[in-house]
């Protein structure tokens, strides 16, 4: 665990140990729920979750002003709400409210790693620094304005994103490093950072529920009603699927790995082999036999039993088989298209 | 192929591995390493765990492989199921194939033959025996895809080096035995990455996904300072010396840029990418358990041998990779194109009975151009 400054614990409260806070500050959970003085932060606690899930972060009253804690009392303040949030979360037990509210902690502790990391000097022990190489395991490199960190370290997080900027070929890549802005170096850790929150959220079991938390608890199950979401399916093919299909169709030659896109988008779609199996006739290189081991084997009724995936958009595209129309509205799989939400 | 032509293939092979020994090694870590091989007209044998080149040997004079493979990666038991072997990190490899550069000189040496009526055909003659749909292509690679397949290599070996700092020592450059190369990377920071990481890097070295902001070219009120300049390291140095020519073009050509605007900027990308992109096939790099031809064998789509070039510039593969023996035999061949191999001419061939020596012979039946008379 990190040795944390006053300031610290308040701007990263999910770096503290949580019950090893509270038994410093000589309180017990059982309290928040009775005391009139305590009642407040479970207000706020609440507050603080629901801002979060509206995507408001503003709308919560944060004791934090310019990075720094605004006077003593502040410090506790803000991570007791923090805590209280998680027992709260933990207590309601329903995960879309856990990953908003970690998204959106991420995002609020993004904001403060980046302003810490534009001050640093080149100690690379300094808090924003450890912070990223202690829980994401990235070694992070001060040079002149940038940061460095290896090209290995980069791609393991870059690929979790969508937009083309993050792509390598999109970075300035020099000697094994890429180069990057303190604004993008902490981004580059969001989705992880987020992660590390939801997991100190989901894991470890549920608390039984504490006298004076029922309200706010019943509150939120009502509140996370707003997030269930049905989805309707148009049916209709993608275009990558549609031209492997057509290139089948007229008896020319569909690489591997169009035919594997093509078996398992199928097989997730829940065709069965025997009917996969007829679209790879006119293939110059047919072979019923081997057709058939090959389908099995992808769907998982031969071999090792693992049942392949489809691709995503982004492997497909490194490998020259999408063929994008507005209609994909940015989906990462071909199993997505044409899905709404209603 | 039919049962003479496999029989003389599978001798001259054997005669081969036999004589060549000092050719083929099992790579470091052995037993760390899946190895596996086919059989002409049979399928693949596969998850094999070899200890030392005494063992590796015997296999090939045991089975008289048509091709020999060997994992890029490294696991803790390589004979096991694939999701039993537990992979432990695989070297990056490459492969640059001919084939995939969209070369005018393809069509000049690339033969079809139809798999039903066997009717081979080229750019002057048409086979017009059968409505088949069922074409398989086979190229007599000639001098001009070898040396546009090397600039490839060189751009990636530039690449390797300058941007990812790896070692010369630790990049190992083969012929891959028929139309390209491979090329190894040992030891780097990428051993452990995964088959979605390795994508990355492949779109990385393709020139892919790039966006004109990453040039300085923006959507709105482009700015001149953000565009490259010569002296930069890694793809905007490429793209500064492929788009700007000489340092007192840069300024010019950085207006007519501004003027065109942002689509057309888009349009140039594309362009520059299939100059200075470099062609390797995405599929082998992202690939993390794939057996990987083992070098110092022979590859049955030709009957050359997959060999280490100690000089990529000067290496010829048409003298250097051609090791089967010079013994003369009959075959009838219907070989339309004309090749070289060891500085001798053979064909083009119409149908007709000829003598050639066995490492010709052997090339044409590999291609199926030939058969055994």
């Amino acid at each position: 665990m990190l040795a944390l400054g006053q300031d610290e614990i308040a701007k990263y409260p999910f770096l503290a140990d949580a019950g090893q806070y509270l038994k410093e500050q000589g309180f017990t959970l059982e309290q928040f729920g009775t005391d009139p003085d305590l009642i407040p932060l479970i207000e706020k606690a609440y507050n603080r979750i629901y801002a979060a899930c509206e995507g408001d972060p503003q709308s919560y009253k944060s004791d934090i002003i310019e990075n720094q804690a605004s006077n003593t009392a502040s410090l506790p303040r803000e991570v007791f709400s923090f805590l209280l949030s998680i027992v709260l979360l933990k207590l309601t037990g329903i995960p879309t409210l856990a990953k908003r509210f970690a998204l959106n902690e991420a995002m609020r502790a993004e904001a403060f790693l980046e302003k810490d990391l534009k001050n640093i000097s080149t100690d690379s022990n300094e808090l924003p620094i450890k912070i990223i190489e202690d829980l994401f395991s990235i070694k992070v490199k001060k040079h002149n304005d940038f940061f460095v960190i290896s090209v290995s370290d980069y791609i393991k997080h870059s690929i979790h994103f969508h937009e083309r900027e993050w792509k390598l070929i999109n970075r300035h890549v020099e000697d094994g490093f890429v180069f990057l802005t303190p604004h993008q170096t902490v981004r580059l850790v969001r989705k992880e950072l987020g992660t590390f929150i939801t997991s100190k959220i989901l894991t470890g079991k549920k608390p039984s529920m504490i006298s004076g938390f029922e309200k706010f608890v019943n509150n939120l199950i009502s509140y996370s009603k707003k997030f269930s979401i049905s989805i309707v399916d148009s049916g209709e093919y993608p275009p990558c699927i549609k031209h492997a299909i057509e290139i089948l169709e007229k008896g020319e030659n569909l690489p591997h790995s169009g035919r594997f896109m093509l078996a398992t988008f199928l097989l997730s779609k829940g065709r069965l082999v025997q009917q996969i199996a007829p679209l790879f006739k006119n293939a110059p290189d047919y072979n019923e036999k081997t057709t058939l081991y090959q389908l099995n084997h992808l769907a998982g009724t031969s071999g090792s039993g693992t049942q392949y995936s489809c691709p995503s958009c982004e492997k497909l595209k490194t490998q020259n088989l999408c063929f994008i129309i507005p209609e994909c509205n940015n989906i990462i799989s071909p199993l997505q298209f044409g899905k709404k939400k209603n | 192929m039919n049962e003479n032509d496999v029989k003389f293939i599978e001798d001259s092979f054997k005669k081969y591995y036999f004589n060549h020994f000092e050719l083929i090694h099992v790579p470091e870590r052995t037993a760390e390493r899946e190895f596996g091989f086919q059989k002409f007209n049979s399928g693949m044998t596969r998850h094999i765990s070899i200890k030392d080149d005494k063992e590796l040997h015997l296999l090939l004079m045991k089975n008289i492989p048509s091709d020999v493979y060997c994992s890029n990666a490294y696991y803790s038991f390589p004979n096991l199921p694939m999701n039993e072997k537990d992979w432990k990190e695989a070297d990056l490899i490459f492969d640059i194939d001919a084939k995939d550069l969209n070369l005018n000189c393809r069509s000049n040496h690339t033969v079809s033959i139809c798999n039903d009526c066997k009717t081979i055909s080229n750019k002057q003659i048409q086979w017009k025996k059968c409505n088949s749909t069922k074409l398989e292509e086979k190229s007599l690679t000639c001098k001009n895809c070898i040396e546009k397949s090397k600039l490839e290599v060189k751009k990636l070996f530039e690449i390797l080096i300058e941007d990812f700092a790896i070692d010369k020592n630790d990049i190992h450059i083969y012929f891959s035995g028929n139309e390209g190369f491979h090329v190894y990377v040992y030891n780097s920071q990428f051993q452990k990455l995964g088959s979605r990481e390795r994508s990355e890097l492949a779109d990385y070295i393709l020139f892919n996904g790039v966006i004109p902001e990453t040039f300085g070219m923006k959507k709105f009120k482009p700015n001149r300072a953000l565009f490259p300049n010569f002296d930069e390291r890694g793809w905007r140095g490429r793209f500064a010396k492929d788009v700007f020519d000489s340092k007192s073009k840069r300024s010019k050509i950085i207006s007519e840029l501004i003027t065109n605007g942002y689509s057309s900027f888009q349009k140039k990308l594309e362009d520059v990418s299939t100059r200075i992109g470099v062609k390797i096939d995405p599929n082998v790099t992202m690939d993390i358990h794939r057996i990987f031809r083992l070098p110092g064998s022979i590859n049955s789509k030709s009957g050359l041998t997959k060999i280490y070039c100690k000089n990529i510039t000067k290496f010829d593969p048409f003298l250097e990779a051609s090791f089967l023996n010079e013994d003369t035999i009959e075959i009838i061949a219907d070989c339309p194109i004309e090749f070289k191999l060891k500085n001798k001419k053979f064909g083009p061939y119409d149908n007709e009975k000829v003598t050639v020596p066995t490492y010709a012979a052997a090339y044409m039946i590999c291609k199926k151009l030939a058969s055994i008379s």
